[in-house]
């Protein structure tokens, strides 16, 4: 047995091994954002899809994330094509409408999908309690860094992108991270009693 | 880094070649009415699918494996090729434009990894491998072909 090259092949062989594990530990799919902690990029985009009750807004408004804020803003990127939105719509929905009353404001955003069928898709979803808004050429997916549906991302009340959600997102992540952003920290359903230590 | 060097030179040798063509359409618009004048605009537009091929080859494809947004028939990477081509319009040079899609999407995007920090590992050291293999082997076959002294 000779040593020294057994020891040639084991340090050569251990990095390319440890290269390797790591490199599988990885999903090539996963991409990196370098925007959270960054200020969201602002648009301007015409709602075509009211949403219901107080949450409403006038279809063909423009909702401008600049005069959004103070507010804790969801931005929910979806389609009617996408399978996972379906898994995801009732958590966004039911959140919107348990937030309403504090400083927040749920935006849904078409991208890559055609109005009617996006009008079509809320209908048979049961409805959307939050307006959405079309974005043409997908200037602000784009913006946003999307790269596929659905993304969220949650802004924070000074317009900085706080949080960016992968996949469908459920009612308990929305929760923590619109709580842990409002400006009195205080979760729904809490008196101001029950914050006091 | 030659693919980054060569797009360099095509939008180099393009922007040139613009500001000539934009030179000649002054000069004949100033001599006067000159048929060629009219034939202008689809020099521009070619010279700005040029200058958008070159830049939209060095982007990566979000929703593919491997392609630029040049390659790709996928219709965000069309969106994006959109976007190159709006911005250069609008006067941003190539290396703004990839600035704004590296801010988006981080360095990810980008085929060809910036040469800086820990990047510069990845253009040297299959260099450095390549000659110290190469310096390996040619140790390999000298002592192979070298008589042993013991032997003789």
């Amino acid at each position: 047995m000779n040593w020294g090259r057994a020891t040639v092949a084991v340090l050569t062989a251990v990095p390319v091994i440890a290269l390797f594990a790591f490199g599988f530990t990885r999903d090539p799919g996963e991409i990196p954002s370098p925007l959270p902690g960054n200020p969201a990029p602002d648009f301007s985009l015409a709602v075509f899809a009211p949403g219901e009750g107080t949450l409403s807004r006038s279809v063909g408004d423009s909702i401008r994330l600049r005069d959004l804020a103070g507010k804790v803003v969801v931005v929910n990127f979806w389609a009617s094509w996408c399978v996972a939105c379906r898994d995801e719509h009732v958590a966004l929905s039911e959140t919107a409408r348990e937030y309403a009353d504090r400083p927040t404001q749920f935006i849904g955003v078409l991208y890559n999908d055609r109005q009617n069928l996006g009008l079509r898709w809320i209908e048979g979803m049961g409805g959307q309690s939050y307006p959405s808004v079309t974005d043409r050429g997908s200037l602000t997916a784009i913006d946003f860094g999307l790269y596929g549906v659905p993304e969220t991302f949650i802004v924070d009340p000074a317009g900085r992108i706080a949080y960016k959600h992968l996949g469908p997102i459920s009612a308990r992540v929305l929760r923590s991270k619109i709580d842990s952003l409002l400006p009195a920290a205080m979760p729904t359903g809490m008196t101001p009693r029950d914050s006091a230590p | 880094m030659r693919h980054a060097s060569l797009a360099l030179i095509v939008t180099a040798s393009s922007l040139a070649l613009g500001g000539a063509t934009t030179a000649f359409a002054q000069d004949t618009a100033a001599l006067g009415a000159i048929p060629h004048a009219a034939a202008t605009p689809t020099a521009a537009d070619d010279e700005l699918e040029a200058r958008t091929t070159a830049v939209a080859s060095t982007l990566r494809c979000p929703v593919c494996q491997g392609e630029s947004i040049q390659d790709s028939p996928a219709e965000l990477a069309q969106q994006m090729r959109a976007v190159v081509r709006d911005r250069l319009r609008a006067g941003e040079s190539p290396d703004e434009i990839k600035a704004y899609f590296v801010s988006r999407y981080g360095e990810w995007i980008l085929l060809e990894p910036a040469m800086s920090g820990l990047n510069i590992a990845l253009y040297v050291l299959p260099v450095l491998l390549m000659v110290g293999g190469l310096a390996f082997v040619a140790y390999l076959v000298r002592r192979w072909t070298t008589p042993e002294a013991g032997i003789q």
